[in-house]
């Protein structure tokens, strides 16, 4: 009999010997004559785990990793075709403390099944959200969405439904659905894994928008950073089409929608959005003011949605489950569930999808375990290269946009760096810098000029220079930047820049904040 | 390794053809002359000004903008390092240091014998599985000098 074994073709998943483990796996199988069906699906998210293989036995699935090309002939002698034990042996992946403390709505078919399949997809709940929509109409999708309370992913939290139906309402011979693939925020990879994972959700997503609004045609704009997604992407692009889910007449419906994938050219700017549709439309990614807003006058001119991969991707369960059942999940105005990704100097670094509530430290402590080198954790930078470094004594701090908002940080796309206590911050705080410098559009001066001025001032700081006179004027500088800048590049460099600051003066050479606090 | 064609006028134009059918093709043209050259050629920019009715400058301005776009051809392998916070938190300074001093030539510069380019790159989304880096397209994760030591050797190769 044969018998089929999982082994994700996650990026992350090839980057730690894959691949290199299913041609193992092949060779050893054919010598041994024991025949084995080898199916690359994408990861369940507990990464530390990749490559994590899995058997289909009689009670089961039964992972096994971190797996190794050399451990293979050992995994075949202990009998894992039959789900023996072996010192890799992990058992049912969803009885793994990590996946079953998770509530998993956009990410529950992910590693599950083949992303290439359409089939596979359908047999695990696809395209119900798509066949209820098509009952609701316009107006009653997105008056689902609008009950579920789903923000924009992307991490400003606008609410979806309100830039749906100004879409909707908006004149145009033409509408565009974009999807905001350019992910680019270092500590963030739930996109990634979506579209390697369970593309055809994506699609599903879009294509409801696309009904919600009236537009026909789609792009998803994503990173020549992320190959292994753009080809899953086109592969599964191109299976939806020859299911007739993606072109004229979706399912034998009125209804016509059609998508293209595109490619980024390294430019981080690219994931604001207007920068994000000046380069799709073939120009440099220069950040337009608004108004006027994209619902109004967005891709060529024309009236266009544009979301994240993770809001598009949580429309299928909304529309599938009903927008009362998301907006069980959550807290505050943070309503459904957040894939949070856990990175950097982490123990057990993965994918979280969880309800909005939970704390900072349950992520990093209990979940994440901790750091990968054993040492204290110092902080954890939340949100990506603009988000704040929340230190330890915040770590109380529950995952929700106002609550993170309030302390002057920002939840982002739900990317957490975890740094130990041999981290200098005032580097970190020049790298926020440099980096804003470096990928500065060039089209406001508080961003271009002031990236440039904040890393002189790092330099003169961190070499010891008239430290309380340049740390007065970085932090004016910041000031100026916040106000002042046109897009969240220059006006939240000065997160990462002043939460080190606050929080971590010493390493900038001024008193530290116990002295500081006892003298206030 | 890669293999980049010679220049030819006839081929890029076939090649800037194969997009002229797409809204904004710009940005998948200018990918697709890199692909086939490994750079953008200075000679392609009036050619696509002229197919997309833009001005020089215009195209001249898009190609500048994107870090992607080589203006020369690279080494013949391209060795790129995750310089991005999660990688640094990981002990990404190190190993960028250690590439440096191996191959005697700081990042975004080619070694001397013109076969590695060494780069930095920002955040190649194996976040959890840092620090990372990409050779000639094939992705690398858990890096440490060991592996990296590996990949310099077949770069050098």
């Amino acid at each position: 009999m044969t018998i089929r074994i999982y082994v994700p073709k996650d990026a992350c998943a090839i980057a730690c010997g894959a691949d290199e483990v299913a041609e193992a796996i092949a060779a050893v199988s054919l010598a041994r004559n024991e025949p084995v069906e080898i199916v690359r699906n994408g990861s369940r998210g507990m990464l530390w785990l990749e490559p994590m293989i899995e058997v289909v036995t009689d009670e089961g699935r039964i992972a096994y990793g971190p797996v190794e090309a050399g451990d293979v002939e050992g995994l075949f002698a202990a009998g894992f075709l039959t789900g023996a034990d072996h010192a890799l042996r992990i058992g049912k992946p969803e009885e793994h403390p990590f996946l079953a403390k998770q509530t998993r709505l956009t990410f529950a078919r992910c590693g599950i099944i083949d992303p290439a399949s359409y089939e596979d997809y359908r047999a695990h709940g696809g395209y119900r959200g798509l066949e209820r929509a098509l009952t609701l109409g316009p107006a009653g999708i997105i008056e689902e969405v609008k009950t579920s309370g789903l923000r924009g992913r992307g991490g400003a939290g606008f609410p979806t439904a309100i830039k749906w139906k100004t879409v909707a309402d908006a004149k145009g011979d033409q509408k565009y659905i974009v999807c905001n693939a350019d992910e680019g925020d270092s500590g963030t990879f739930a996109d990634r894994m979506i579209m390697e994972g369970d593309p055809f959700e994506l699609i599903e997503g879009m294509t409801i928008a696309g009904i919600a609004v009236g537009a026909t045609k789609g792009y998803v704009y994503t990173r020549s950073e992320y190959p292994h997604a753009i080809w899953a992407m086109e592969k599964a692009v191109e299976v939806a089409r020859a299911n007739g889910m993606l072109g004229a007449n979706i399912a034998g419906s009125p209804y016509s929608f059609d998508m293209e994938v595109r490619m980024g050219a390294g430019a981080y700017v690219c994931g604001e959005e207007t920068a994000l549709l000046d380069s799709l439309e073939g120009k440099r990614g220069t950040v337009r003011a608004k108004p006027p807003l994209p619902a109004h006058k967005g891709l060529f001119q024309k009236p266009t949605v544009i979301n994240n991969v993770l809001s598009l991707t949580a429309v299928p369960h909304i529309l599938a489950d009903g927008g009362q059942f998301y907006a069980d999940f959550g807290m505050g105005r943070s309503r459904g569930t957040m894939p949070i990704q856990i990175a950097g100097n982490v123990k057990f670094g993965g994918l979280f999808e969880t309800a909005f509530g939970i704390t900072l430290g349950e992520l990093v402590n209990d979940i994440g375990g901790g750091t990968a080198t054993g040492k204290p954790v110092k902080a954890a930078q939340v949100g990506g290269p603009l988000g704040a470094y929340v230190p330890t004594w915040q770590f109380d701090l529950p995952f929700d946009y106002e609550s993170f908002a309030a302390k002057d940080a920002l939840i982002g796309h739900g990317g957490i760096v975890v740094f130990d206590e041999s981290s200098d911050l005032a580097k970190m705080a020049r790298f926020a810098m440099e980096f804003c410098s470096v990928e500065s559009c060039g089209k406001c001066t508080p961003c271009r000029i002031g990236s440039t001025r904040g890393v002189e001032l790092m330099d003169k700081i961190i070499a010891g220079e008239r430290v309380t006179a340049n740390l007065a004027t970085l932090t004016d500088l910041c000031q100026t930047m916040k106000l002042g800048s046109l897009c969240a590049l220059g006006g939240f460099t000065p997160y990462p820049v002043l939460s080190a600051l606050n929080h971590f003066p010493e390493d900038f050479g001024a008193p530290p904040r116990v002295v500081l606090e006892a003298a206030e | 390794m890669p293999h980049y064609e010679p220049w030819s006028d006839e081929r890029a134009r076939a090649v800037i053809d194969e997009f002229a059918h797409l809204e904004g093709p710009l940005m998948p043209m200018l990918h697709a002359v890199q692909e086939t050259f490994g750079h953008v050629p200075d000679a392609v920019v009036p050619m696509l000004a002229e197919k997309l009715n833009v001005s020089r400058a215009e195209v001249h301005g898009v190609v500048t903008f994107y870090h992607d776009f080589r203006h020369e051809p690279a080494g013949r392998h391209v060795l790129k390092l995750c310089r991005a916070e999660a990688c640094q938190a990981a002990g990404g300074d190190a190993l960028a240091e250690h590439a440096e001093h191996k191959l005697g030539c700081k990042l975004g510069e080619t070694t001397a014998d013109g076969r590695v380019t060494v780069e930095p790159i920002y955040c190649l989304g194996l976040c959890a599985t840092a620090p990372s880096a990409m050779l000639d397209g094939k992705i690398v994760a858990r890096l440490n000098e060991r592996r990296l030591d590996a990949l310099i050797a077949e770069a050098q190769s």
